[in-house]
């Protein structure tokens, strides 16, 4: 019995330690990738403002059930040359969710779930030959995704 | 970090790549019952290869669900190759490879 409480205790130690070494690790390395990130949400969001109606299809819920889970995709295959699917959620803390760049032989096509904090319009942002487009959906969240 | 499910189906010259990549994808906002951050942890980059040859090149936000699906189309054959590499900010890493059926 003695044994088995040492043990635990051991172990419930050594995760609190690697919890503090990750914690201590943690916030140079957050604030490096978001930094970029951040930089590519910008640039979405300015290129979202200037872009034409999308003839492209955004399939996306128009109430979501659990903000933590939001399927949608984006389907621009009929559209010549795509290069890149981004999408962006106005009332989210990053609103650049996922950039997608496409060479080769991709098709113009996404579909993934994503987190939502709040109802939030949300904008799937194409990248093509003709130009940036853009197509946005209002998403109703009744539980919100983050967590919080 | 996790495993991932890899799942490319051609039809009519166009693969299907279907993926999941077990993946906590904490967005460094959350706090856990004693108050304190959950630091991030989540997917930052994702490229899918055909055949060798890099065809999706993403960058994943945090605001990307937990155990990320995605599903991505590649023109192709069955047989094909296709591999699934991501990176986390945590400096984490997978990937996977499956032949398309």
């Amino acid at each position: 019995m003695k044994r088995r409480l040492f043990l635990k205790s051991a172990m419930a130690t050594s995760a609190v330690a690697t919890a503090v070494g990750a914690g201590l690790l943690t916030p140079s390395m957050v604030f490096a990738s978001s930094a970029k990130f951040k930089a590519l949400s910008d640039a979405a969001n300015s290129s979202a403002a200037g872009a034409a109606e999308g003839t492209f299809k955004f399939k996306a819920p128009k109430i979501a059930e659990n903000g933590a889970v939001v399927p949608l995709s984006v389907d621009a295959k009929k559209l010549d040359g795509v290069t890149n699917i981004s999408i962006l959620v106005k009332s989210n803390a990053t609103p650049l969710t996922a950039s997608f760049n496409f060479t080769g032989g991709a098709v113009g096509f996404v579909s993934t779930r994503i987190k939502m904090g709040k109802t939030s319009p949300v904008t799937a942002l194409v990248t093509s030959s003709s130009g940036v487009s853009a197509k946005t959906s209002d998403i109703k969240v009744t539980v919100g995704g983050c967590g919080g | 970090m996790g495993k991932i499910k890899l799942k490319p189906k051609a039809k009519k010259g166009v693969i299907k790549v279907k993926a999941i990549v077990k993946h906590p994808m904490e967005t460094g906002l959350r706090k856990d019952k004693k108050g304190n951050l959950i630091p991030a942890n989540h997917i930052d980059h994702l490229t899918i290869t055909h055949n060798g040859t890099k065809v999706v090149d993403a960058d994943i936000g945090a605001a990307v669900s937990k155990d990320p699906y995605f599903q991505f189309q590649v023109a192709g054959a069955k047989g094909d190759e296709i591999t699934l590499a991501y990176k986390d900010n945590n400096g984490g890493s997978g990937s996977a490879t499956a032949k398309s059926k």
